[in-house]
């Protein structure tokens, strides 16, 4: 932002808000300048007032920094930047905190006075501020990393030793699930019209049920999927398996990183079978 | 065995040390090099030991210590020229991602809620970023109202960072002395709102030249309003 610009903000503010004016008269007498960079929040953009100007965090001259920070949120809004609610409700905590202060005390001194009103802002900041270190720290560390190269394998998945649990999470059934859409997206759909088949999760869930029965409890996530041609196909048949995975009616391993998931039938489920 | 013996053998596994830190896309433990090498545990820190503290003049490569293995990479004086090659490297994260993994880093178990709060904004598409790139994970969900997802720091934060362990960031005590010695060296002289102080901040609200509609502010009871 260069001084011809914040000259002219400061016209513009002289009719709207007169002690706005006044602030920036101040600004040039004591050498602070709004830049308008990105905070990355109002903790940030607070304690870059407090920081820049060199105040005592522990006795934050509150006036002086709300009418600083409103006048950051002016100068946002004249750019047509969106003033992100975090940054309004930090300026009434400001205002509600300055007038507070502004208050006369009681006559007698002697009384207990409680806590500073400030005190718990700036707990946050200080506490926001240790971090800002940290990630400082860790723009250094990134910094020097990104000077060295590692090698980056494209790994053959037959090589790879086996999981050292065979327990699936989450994320490899949708890594899966993932797979199987893009090899059904790649397939050419027929070029014939079919008429749109009514699905439904009860039906693939049957289906999925008797596909394993029918091939001896075991079946390849993959191979569930390989008659399905649509993507609402795939996603219900997904759902469904989901549906029987929480129901504890199938489970699903996988015997070594990025090899195929088994899904089988769970010891109730067979014997509930068996009953039938 | 002979101390030349255990000299050559020594060098030997330094040599199988090198190939595997070589073919290994991922920071390798010692264990997973003496299971692959066959060869004792302590030799095989030694040997990966002497690789690290090797004379930087023999090689383009260097070997580190990294997420609690060992990795081998590129030295940063080659840096400009390997980037020529390989190309641009992905983004660098932005301050609000190295700021939710601060957070996370030194509070997980932590809930999303818990790094918002500290960095008064939301912080729900940074950790989204931060989950595509492997760099946190959820570690469950936290028995409060609304089961929020706990999320912790991943061992792909540990290598992209080059951290041997979360142990290499400072400490919590480090990091308070680090921000009170901060503000300390602000804090000189400073106290109790001196009077010039108070009266600067009413000033400034009430600049001094500014016409007073109703004459000088006066408490309820008629006495001048103290400056506080």
């Amino acid at each position: 932002m260069t001084g011809r610009r914040r000259g002219g903000a400061a016209r513009e503010r002289q009719d709207v808000v007169p002690h706005m004016a006044i602030d920036l008269r101040q600004e040039s007498s004591t050498g602070f300048q709004v830049r308008l960079q990105q905070f990355e929040g109002p903790l940030d953009l607070l304690l870059h007032l407090i920081r820049e100007q060199e105040l005592d965090i522990y006795d934050i001259p509150i006036a002086r920094v709300t009418d600083q920070y409103l006048l950051y949120l002016q100068r946002m809004e004249q750019l047509d930047l969106d003033v992100a609610g975090e940054f309004l409700v930090m300026a009434a905590t400001l205002i509600e905190l300055k007038s507070r202060l502004l208050l006369p005390r009681p006559p007698a001194p002697a009384v207990e006075e409680g806590p500073d009103p400030r005190a718990e802002l700036v707990q946050r900041l200080l506490e926001y501020e240790k971090y800002r270190e940290v990630a400082s720290l860790l723009r250094d560390q990134e910094e020097t990393c990104r000077l060295l190269y590692s090698r980056t394998v494209e790994v053959d998945p037959e090589e790879l030793p086996p999981v050292p649990s065979a327990a699936v999470t989450t994320a490899d059934l949708l890594a899966a699930l993932k797979r199987v859409l893009e090899r059904a997206s790649a397939e050419k759909a027929p070029a014939a019209v079919i008429p749109r088949r009514r699905i439904t999760l009860r039906l693939k869930m049957g289906e999925i049920l008797r596909r394993l029965r029918e091939s001896g409890g075991r079946l390849l996530f993959h191979d569930l999927f390989s008659p399905e041609r649509t993507r609402t196909e795939v996603v219900m048949a997904f759902l469904a398996l989901l549906e029987l995975l929480r129901q504890r009616r199938v489970d699903a391993a996988q015997e070594r990183c990025l090899g195929e998931i088994v899904i089988f039938q769970t010891a109730g489920e067979a014997a509930e079978v068996a009953a039938l | 065995m002979t101390a030349p013996e255990a000299a050559a053998l020594l060098d030997e596994i330094r040599r199988g040390v090198e190939c595997l830190l070589f073919v290994s896309p991922s920071p390798l433990s010692v264990r997973e090099m003496a299971l692959a090498l066959e060869a004792e545990e302590t030799l095989v820190e030694r040997a990966v030991r002497e690789l690290v503290a090797r004379d930087p003049a023999l090689s383009g490569l260097m070997v580190r210590e990294v997420a609690g293995g060992f990795q081998m990479s590129t030295r940063p004086e080659y840096a400009a020229a390997v980037a020529r090659f390989v190309g641009k490297r992905a983004q660098k994260l932005s301050r609000a991602a190295l700021e939710c993994l601060a957070i996370i880093a030194y509070n997980q178990p932590c809930t999303l809620p818990e790094v918002d709060a500290i960095r008064g904004v939301d912080s729900s598409g940074v950790a989204k970023s931060l989950l595509e790139k492997g760099l946190i994970r959820e570690l469950g969900r936290k028995d409060a109202p609304g089961r929020p997802v706990l999320y912790g720091t991943t061992e792909e934060f540990l290598v992209y960072f080059g951290l041997r362990s979360l142990d290499d960031l400072p400490d919590q005590a480090a990091l308070e002395r680090l921000v009170s010695e901060r503000a300390e060296s602000l804090m000189e002289g400073a106290g109790e709102v001196s009077v010039e102080e108070a009266r600067r901040m009413v000033e400034e609200v009430f600049p001094p030249d500014a016409p007073q509609p109703g004459g000088p502010a006066r408490t309820d009871s008629g006495e001048p309003l103290q400056p506080c």
